[in-house]
């Protein structure tokens, strides 16, 4: 794209570009990734020079210390708390893509009647936020008796899960062409076997976008795993690092980063993988 | 199965009936399960069963409980109107309604103005153009939590990094209380909505920018057209679709927020940041008031309504008139 659009560039000269480009496109860069930065640096400082701003530049870590990493592994139960997160995401998305996959099938290539009603209350369902649906879902917990359970969190994240999944996947099924699916209907395959052995090995990039946002959106919910989760060994990262790293008035804000940047890697490190997955998941689902 | 509606509507030549015949082996399960409606319902039946019973049954029981004063380990009862009627003299309603309009209103034009101004600036010829871009997407992926932690800190009394900097920089000669008084907490949030939006806004409305014809700039140029008219009459009414569905989703999504806020100020100093959404769990789980945070929930749903319809057909209409296709 950045080709086609050089035929207006020889209109902008390099110094003009400096002004006009450069250099708001370097504060942007620079305002977007600072609390990343702060994040860190606070992480590797000890606590005398965190609270010291006179005798040292805070900007910078002048002896590096691994402490708050280390009493956020070993003095809480930060590895504990990944462990659930990491089972309630994988877990719900694997439900949820399992549910998006054949739902999206059906709508996309099975066309029954009503198919496009589906779809769209499908959408519908994506523009419901979870803020308005965490208190009934709060008294349907008590009442399965799913409460303090991940059980509760593993059901309720399809909720958002799905629709998303489904709406990505229904652009993947209409970009791969029909035609093969009819040349596999003429030898006589049946709708389980097109499906299986010829869409799903062709949507392969759209089930791992939708996998990997799925997973996203898991690790990152935090209003429902506030409201079902009590017991601390079963919180989820976002909601623990909150409600368990802070004592009273006393904050430990180098655990307390420590606990952010740590929870942050993992979802940082996918992304970095998947980066053109993601971009064009959302911008494909936008544009849907 | 002996004639299916697609393959039969969409290739009449294609022999599909006689190789049917070839295949009298296939059992009364396979039969069943290739015919398209029975199969489609079974593909839907995950879905939709997740769906209904967590997300619609929900939504309606979400309605009924605010007609009742339901508490934490007690049924309610009906009690009509109670709750809204007690929720419109309750002040603190009234705040955190006002509080959530201003808050979506200012950090949407924030978000919009600068994510619009960064895809402008990314849709330039720039080297390492895709990794710029997946910097960009970075505080969107991260956990709304765990960044607005960040923010927290940033926003220390004691050992802000930004007052720190003003006042090094000779700008200030005291520490400002980010998140002491009420106008100074709201203004914090709203700058950390804001912070966390822009990406994507911004590569949204690049993907956009991407999809307009270099040539109708072209063209506009030889007419005489200046940068600002080309943004103007070029730029903005190709952009409006995709605008459109981008602020309906930032909108809703800005509305409904809750984690930002609840990390950041729990609502406070002394209740005065609420929005709706923290102002409806603190009643309802902490305070047990399930009936009562029920109600403030569903007050929230004309507003996104009106929001929603609002920036949906005052931006789709333009589209219209100025003759896009209507898909």
């Amino acid at each position: 794209m950045s080709d086609e659009r050089a035929g207006m560039d020889y209109l902008n000269t390099w110094p003009r570009k400096l002004v006009t480009v450069y250099a708001p496109l370097s504060a942007f860069l620079i305002i977007l990734l600072f609390p990343f930065y702060w994040m860190t640096v606070t992480t590797f400082k000890s606590n005398e020079e965190l609270y010291n701003f006179k005798d040292y530049n805070p900007l910078w870590i002048h002896s590096p210390t691994l402490d708050n990493v280390k009493r956020l592994l070993f003095d809480t139960d930060y590895p504990q708390w990944l462990v659930i997160t990491m089972t309630v995401a994988v877990v719900a998305t694997a439900i949820s893509l399992f549910a998006s996959v054949l739902a999206a099938y059906a709508i996309q290539r099975l066309r029954f009647k009503g198919g496009q009603t589906v779809g769209l209350m499908i959408y519908l369902a994506y523009l419901v936020p979870p803020s308005i649906l965490f208190i009934p879902l709060a008294t349907m917990v008590f009442q399965f008796g799913l409460y303090d359970s991940p059980m509760a969190l593993i059901l309720t994240y399809p909720t958002f899960l799905i629709p998303f999944c489904t709406w990505l996947l229904m652009g993947y099924f209409k970009s791969i062409p029909y035609e093969l699916e009819e040349c596999a209907l003429v030898d006589g395959a049946s709708r389980i076997q097109i499906l299986w052995k010829i869409t799903l090995p062709l949507a392969v990039p759209g089930l791992i976008s939708a996998g990997i946002f799925a997973f996203t959106l898991s690790w990152n919910e935090f209003i429902y795993a506030l409201a079902f989760i009590s017991s601390v060994e079963k919180k989820t990262v976002p909601v623990a690092v909150l409600t368990q790293l802070v004592e009273g008035d006393v904050y430990h804000w180098g655990s307390l980063m420590a606990g952010a940047l740590l929870g942050s890697l993992p979802v940082a490190v996918i992304y970095s993988f998947f980066v053109e997955h993601y971009v064009s998941s959302l911008t494909g689902a936008v544009k849907e | 199965m002996v004639n299916h509606p697609i393959a039969g509507s969409r290739a009449g030549t294609v022999p599909a009936q006689g190789k049917r015949v070839a295949r009298p082996k296939d059992s009364w399960i396979v039969r069943t399960f290739d015919n398209p409606a029975v199969l489609s319902f079974l593909f839907m039946l995950p879905a939709a069963t997740l769906l209904l019973v967590f997300l619609t049954y929900p939504l309606g029981l979400g309605i009924w409980l605010g007609f009742t004063d339901t508490r934490i380990g007690r049924p309610g009862v009906f009690i009509g109107l109670d709750n809204y009627v007690s929720l419109f003299q309750d002040s603190m309603f009234w705040l955190a309604v006002t509080n959530t309009v201003l808050y979506t209103v200012i950090a949407t034009i924030g978000k919009f103005t600068l994510g619009l101004w960064l895809a402008l600036l990314l849709n330039n010829h720039l080297p390492a153009k895709a990794l710029i871009r997946s910097i960009i997407l970075v505080p969107w992926i991260v956990p709304t939590v765990l960044s607005a932690l960040a923010f927290w800190w940033i926003y220390d009394s004691q050992f802000s990094i930004i007052s720190w900097a003003l006042v090094e920089l000779g700008l200030i000669d005291h520490y400002i209380d980010f998140l002491g008084t009420p106008n100074n907490a709201r203004a914090s949030l709203i700058a950390a909505n804001i912070w966390r939006g822009i990406p994507f806004v911004a590569i949204c409305l690049l993907a956009g920018l991407q999809t307009i014809s270099p040539s109708l700039y072209e063209a506009a140029a030889l007419d005489g057209a200046s940068a600002w008219q080309r943004f103007r009459h070029v730029t903005l009414p190709m952009l409006m679709p995709i605008l459109a569905v981008v602020m309906t989703f930032s909108i809703l999504f800005t509305f409904t927020d809750f984690q930002l806020i609840y990390a950041i100020t729990r609502g406070g100093p002394a209740g005065t940041t609420h929005l709706m959404a923290t102002l409806a769990f603190q009643r309802a789980i902490p305070g047990g008031q399930l009936g009562e945070g029920a109600a403030i929930a569903v007050a929230m749903i004309p507003f996104l309504l009106f929001a929603t319809l609002f920036s949906y057909f005052a931006l789709a209409r333009r589209k219209w008139q100025q003759g896009g296709s209507d898909d």
